[in-house]
């Protein structure tokens, strides 16, 4: 298939997850849209490395551009980390403002 | 490298430990004690070290060195020539006078105030003794700081915002001197040391003198420590940080501001402006002049309608560094030996002028002209102490004021003959604005709210005494003080050529 | 000749003694202290006046270096010619009989003000011996000031009074004006010649060096410093109300001495002026226009000092009209018999005063020649020598003057001789209001007329007879004499009056003294019978002195205080504080409006962070 394709998916997934970050409240939501974005990235990373593995270069070596896939399980590990640790403190938000609703949060204030 | 035990080393470490054991104390009867003995000390030292001369290595007189920051090639190189010597006599005259008369008055806390007050001189010293630019800068530093702790804990009702303005202004200008500090350093050639490290810069006086700068760099550089200078001094249009400070700051403080640390900003411009710029000096030395003219004949208008006599005092004393600079920056010969005798000279009067205000506020409470009067019906020794010290600041002859202002004049008018004759106007409105100012506060009917004022007390007597004997001495024979600067003179325009 | 310096120190030691024990020394020690000093000076002046007119001496004699550069020396010395030894004796002399009277005269001063008012007077000695005395222009310049400070301290002498302290201001500040003009000369000859000393910048090859421009603007400047302490025009009206203080302090300083300091210094530099014909025609007008504007202004003068000063103002005219025509020995000759005269006339209104009980005011007076025996013929002498009746000193000095005005300008001397009768008429109009008819005053001031004690009249006495021989020293050729004070000064006084034939003087002295004989029976038939003088615009004029103090605080006074005020207000306040707090107003508002991104909300934050994040893309892409 023509990278091109997944390019404009991974972008567009990007962009609804950064947009969804910055405009959402609800603490959980953000965290989904954080998920989206680290998952378009993961798209994109296989895609290019489908796309350069299908090359004429690759026939001699199997493995060849197989570092980005990788990188997708770093990316995967790294983000399943966040998330137990996010997670964690939102229960913690909510058990202090009852609340998950970021809005609230601006305790940094001056 | 020096010996172990030489006068600058004296000067600026006696003052330092005497202030430190100053905060310790806690009566205030010792601190007083201990300050004016240890700058009774310094003034022996100093006066010790005018009788250790050797003319010949004049600039490098008795020095010493120690390395203090290796990498960067800077040390804690201090020593004294005529000028130096001429200054730090200067200071250490003026700090037991200073320190006599505020004795008299009670403060809160008072070993920190006396303590602060010795820190002020030990960084003055250091100012004055330095031949290192960064421990130049450093002393800078150090003389500045415990004057804005002085001036925002003891001072008048806005001394907030007057010590705040101050600090942030002569601060803004100590930067920009660092930069052109750090510029210098970074165009220096290298220098070795004695155990065979070489650096790649120095910041030691002869190799800032022989820096390599080209005359754009020079140009830039010029405006970056003459604005630092400016502001210390102050020259128009600089200068509107001084009459609040001045007037806010407890009066010992402004003693020490108006006699001694404006002279820091002058002694700046002879040690290290003029000697590594020349010619950025002879390029913009008449746009200084006219600046010094401008605030000269500025400060006098504005002095004769104050009411405020303490701003009135600091408005006068703008004119006369002045015209301290702007001969000085005729580079004419005359002129700088009138302006380097006028350094002491100077310093002595106006210290006269604010022992005796010291006393009026001290007694009555009253800073407005308008509410004072007649004064001398109660105080007779004082109005005539007062009216010699004042008519020393106008530079009457037989008056110390006179030799310096003879010279200056002579060198300005040699420059050019229409700037001596507009700085000539500024002779004639000191002597309204301090007539005017002896008549309203002493002749005349008595009228401050309270009837209560002593005469001098013994301590005060000593102190204007002194003054007085100064200002007669060095107005019939100036002779000595212009023996002892001929020398820097001498070195200050070879460098030029 | 050793002893010398001791003349100005013996004068200077009596200003110690009195200044610092005032507070212990009872007032006839204080008197005595303050008038033996003065005394002693003056033997020795007439010593060294006498060595140097048997030998005709001039010698600098050299003390210190005052102020030693490498290129040019200033040092501190004396010089002794006939010029200075001359006014030596003058101002010990006169100084010495002043002293004197005022030993009576200050007597109901406390011990304090006493000795204090001696140690001033001893003071101002020594600065005017020091400033006739000085070998170069910084020494006379350090005696100016110094007689310039004596002045402001002894007119303000009663500082409770402010207007007073007033006058005495106003003294010290014109003379400043004045004395900027002398420095500037001062500095110009350092400049051009490298010298002050007197022999080194007469020299006639040092004045080859100096362009015509250099000698017409030094002299000028010079000039300008003679019009401040010696009150010309423009820089006249302190005298006149320097009259507040002690009488005695007029005459020894606004009559006698100080004033002539102007003279002193032209005479001495007569060679430098001789050169500059420019600066001895504004030196001719002025002179003759204060001469003539004084005059005017005592015709309706009703304080009996104010005449004085006036009439001092006007006879310094005279002297600078001669010093104008380079008639320098006149000049120096009319210094003379003034001070004896003058002097004289104010001693004895001090008299007049004193036992008026303070009054000053002429309207007052009158009859009092019966009641005053003594001090009114003195005066009588004193106003027939002021009025150059032949025979008294005034007469050979004046007259000179007018033979050398008129050698230069016969339109000038027209004037001159004009202001002359004016002379005679207001004198003789102030005796006859004073001593003759019938007396106005209150009846306790009638009781209380009297004598003045010896202390007073004897100097009285003494300066009359001055006033009639002092002149003798310089009778003209003319009339069989041989002008033995030319003479005398000719080493070091040059005049450069071109001479008249006998003949032409005959006439000028006759028409003069005719005239002169004229104007007085008029004054003395005008004023006999006294009723109040008529009023009408031009007289009141004259009586407020042509509005000129007016004038001046108009022009000047006002203006400039207007000036710093708006400096104050405008510039110092609002333009440049406005410019350095404005910095600091526009930091904090800098601040307060970055503040706003410390919101602590997390949503803005995160919006920062992707914009940060987008600005980095781009620029790595494009940069």
């Amino acid at each position: 298939m023509d990278i091109k394709a997944y390019i404009i998916l991974s972008l567009t997934l990007f962009t609804i997850g950064v947009i969804g970050v910055l405009v959402r409240r609800n603490a959980i939501i953000i965290f989904m849209c954080v998920e989206l974005m680290l998952n378009a990235v993961n798209l994109l990373l296989v895609a290019f490395s489908k796309m350069h593995a299908m090359s004429p270069a690759a026939k001699a070596l199997p493995t060849f551009a197989s570092d980005a896939q990788i990188f997708v399980f770093f990316i995967m590990v790294v983000a399943a980390a966040e998330v137990s640790v996010g997670l964690a403190i939102i229960v913690m938000m909510y058990r202090n403002i009852h609340s998950v609703d970021i809005n609230f949060l601006n305790r940094l204030k001056n | 490298m020096g010996n172990y035990f030489s006068f600058p080393d004296l000067l600026i470490w006696l003052p330092l430990v005497a202030g430190i054991i100053c905060f310790l104390c806690r009566k205030e009867q010792s601190a007083k004690t201990i300050s004016i003995l240890a700058s009774l000390l310094v003034l022996g030292v100093s006066i010790a070290s005018l009788f250790y001369t050797n003319d010949k290595k004049y600039l490098h007189f008795n020095n010493v060195n120690y390395i203090w920051l290796k990498y960067i090639g800077a040390n804690y190189f201090i020593g004294i020539d005529g000028t130096g010597r001429l200054l730090t006599l200067l200071t250490a005259i003026g700090f037991p006078l200073v320190l006599m008369s505020a004795s008299r008055t009670k403060y809160v806390s008072a070993p920190s105030f006396y303590g602060l007050l010795l820190l002020t001189q030990a960084g003055l010293m250091g100012v004055f003794c330095s031949l290192d630019a960064l421990s130049f800068y450093f002393f800078w530093e150090l003389a500045l700081i415990p004057v804005y702790f002085l001036a925002s804990r003891w001072g008048g009702e806005k001394r907030i915002q007057a010590t705040f303005k101050f600090f942030v202004y002569t601060f803004t200008g100590s930067l920009l001197m660092l930069i052109g500090i750090i510029y210098v350093y970074l165009q220096t050639g290298s220098r070795t040391f004695e155990d065979g490290t070489v650096v790649a810069h120095s910041f030691s006086l002869s190799s800032f003198y022989n820096a390599a700068l080209s005359s754009k760099e020079q140009f830039g550089l010029f405006w970056l420590f003459f604005i630092a200078f400016a502001v210390k001094m102050p020259v128009f249009p600089f200068h509107t940080w001084q009459p609040d400070a001045y007037d806010q700051s407890p009066t010992p403080v402004t003693m020490v501001l108006s006699g001694i640390m404006v002279k820091m900003g002058l002694f700046g411009a002879i040690r290290w402006l003029i000697p590594m710029f020349p010619a950025a000096t002879l390029r913009f030395n008449e746009v200084v002049i006219i600046l010094c003219m401008i605030g000269i004949v500025y400060a006098s208008c504005l002095a004769m309608v104050q009411d405020n006599l303490k701003k009135l005092v600091a408005y006068s004393s703008i004119a006369h560094i002045g015209l301290m600079c702007a001969a000085l920056f005729t580079l004419n010969p005359v002129g700088i030996q009138g302006t380097m005798i006028q350094l002491f000279h100077h310093g002595i009067n106006i210290i006269g002028m604010w022992v005796v205000l010291n006393m009026i506020e001290r007694q009555t409470g009253i800073k407005q002209i308008s509410q004072l009067g007649g004064l001398a019906q109660k105080a007779p020794k004082l109005t005539i102490l007062f009216v010699i010290v004042a008519l020393a600041n106008i530079a009457l002859p037989l008056t110390n004021a006179f030799t310096g202002e003879l010279l200056m004049f002579t060198g300005l008018f040699q420059y050019n003959h229409w700037y001596a004759a507009i700085a000539g106007i500024g002779i004639i409105l000191s002597a309204v604005y301090t007539l005017n100012m002896i008549q309203k506060v002493f002749y005349g009917e008595w009228k401050p709210v309270s009837n209560f004022f002593p005469d001098l007390s013994i301590t005060e007597k000593l102190v204007l005494v002194i003054i007085v004997a100064l200002v007669f001495v060095f107005g019939v024979y100036p002779q000595p003080l212009i023996d002892l600067t001929k020398e820097s003179v001498n070195q200050l325009l070879m460098r030029l050529k | 000749m050793n002893m010398v310096w001791l003349i100005p120190i013996l004068p200077l030691i009596g200003f110690l003694i009195n200044g610092l024990g005032r507070n212990s020394l009872p007032k006839a020690v204080s008197g005595f202290i303050g008038s033996i000093t003065v005394l002693a000076s003056f033997v020795l002046s007439l010593l060294v006046f006498m060595q140097v007119k048997a030998g005709n001496f001039h010698q600098t004699l050299h003390y210190f270096d005052f102020i030693r550069l490498e290129s040019f020396t200033i040092p501190f010395n004396f010089t002794i010619d006939a010029l200075s030894s001359l006014f030596l004796l003058i101002i010990t002399g006169v100084g010495f009989l002043i002293h004197v009277y005022s030993t009576a005269y200050m007597h109901e001063e406390d011990g304090k003000d006493y000795a204090k008012y001696f140690a001033y007077l001893n003071l101002f000695v020594f600065s005017m011996l020091l400033l006739v005395m000085g070998g170069n222009f910084v020494v006379m310049f350090i005696g100016w000031e110094g007689v310039g400070l004596c002045s402001y301290l002894l007119i303000g002498y009663w500082y409770k009074n402010e207007a007073y302290t007033d006058a005495a201001k106003k003294a010290f500040i014109m003379n400043r004006i004045g004395d900027l003009g002398f420095l500037l000369a001062v500095f110009w000859l350092i400049s051009k010649l490298g010298t002050v000393q007197y022999d080194e910048v007469f020299n006639a090859a040092n004045l080859a060096k100096l362009t015509a421009t250099d000698i017409t603007g030094i002299t000028l400047l010079l000039f300008v410093g003679a019009t401040g302490k010696s009150a010309q025009i423009p820089l006249y009206t302190w005298l006149p109300d320097a009259m507040a203080g002690p009488t005695p302090v007029s005459a020894l300083i606004h009559a006698a001495t100080m004033v002539t300091a102007g003279i002193y210094m032209i005479a001495r530099s007569n060679a430098l002026f001789s050169l500059a014909p420019i600066t001895q025609s504004v030196i001719t007008v002025i002179g003759l226009a204060t001469a003539l504007l004084a005059a005017t202004i005592a015709l309706r003068q009703y304080d009996i000092k104010k005449v004085l000063a006036y009439s001092t103002v006007s006879q310094l005219g005279f002297m600078f009209l001669a010093l104008g025509t380079g008639n320098y020995v006149a000049a120096v000759f009319h210094v003379l018999t003034h001070a004896f005269f003058k002097a004289l006339m104010f001693l004895g209104s001090g008299s007049v005063i004193h036992a008026m009980g303070g009054e000053q005011d002429i309207r007052n007076m009158g009859g009092l020649h019966k009641h005053m025996k003594i001090t009114s013929i003195t005066f009588l002498i004193g106003c027939l020598a002021i009025s150059g009746i032949p025979g008294l000193s005034g007469f050979f000095s004046k007259d000179e003057i007018l033979a050398g005005t008129f050698a230069h300008s016969p339109l000038l001397y027209g004037i001159a001789l004009f202001t002359a009768l004016l002379t005679a008429f207001y004198m003789f109009r102030l005796y006859i209001l004073t001593f003759s008819g019938t007396f106005r005053g209150t009846h306790e001031q009638e009781h209380h007329l009297h004598e003045s004690p010896n202390a007073m009249t004897i100097p009285l006495i003494i300066l009359a007879i001055l006033s009639v021989i002092g002149g003798y020293i310089g009778v003209p050729e003319a009339l069989g004499g041989h002008h033995e004070l030319a003479a005398f000064l000719s080493p070091v006084v040059k005049s450069t009056t071109h001479h008249l034939s006998h003949n032409t003087e005959y006439i000028l002295m006759a028409v003069s003294t005719l005239l002169v004989i004229v104007s007085i029976f008029i004054a003395v038939f005008r004023f006999r019978r006294y009723s109040t003088e008529q009023n009408n615009v031009f007289t009141k004029w004259l009586e407020n002195k042509w509005y000129i103090d007016e004038l001046y605080d108009a022009i000047i006074v006002k203006p400039i205080r207007g000036f710093s005020n708006f400096l104050n207000q405008f510039v110092e306040k609002r333009i440049i504080d406005d410019a350095v707090n404005g910095v600091g107003r526009a930091v904090n508002y800098g601040s307060r409006q970055l503040r706003w991104l410390q919101s602590g909300q997390v949503g803005a934050y995160v919006l920062l962070m992707v914009i940060g994040m987008l600005l980095l893309f781009i620029i790595q892409l494009f940069l």
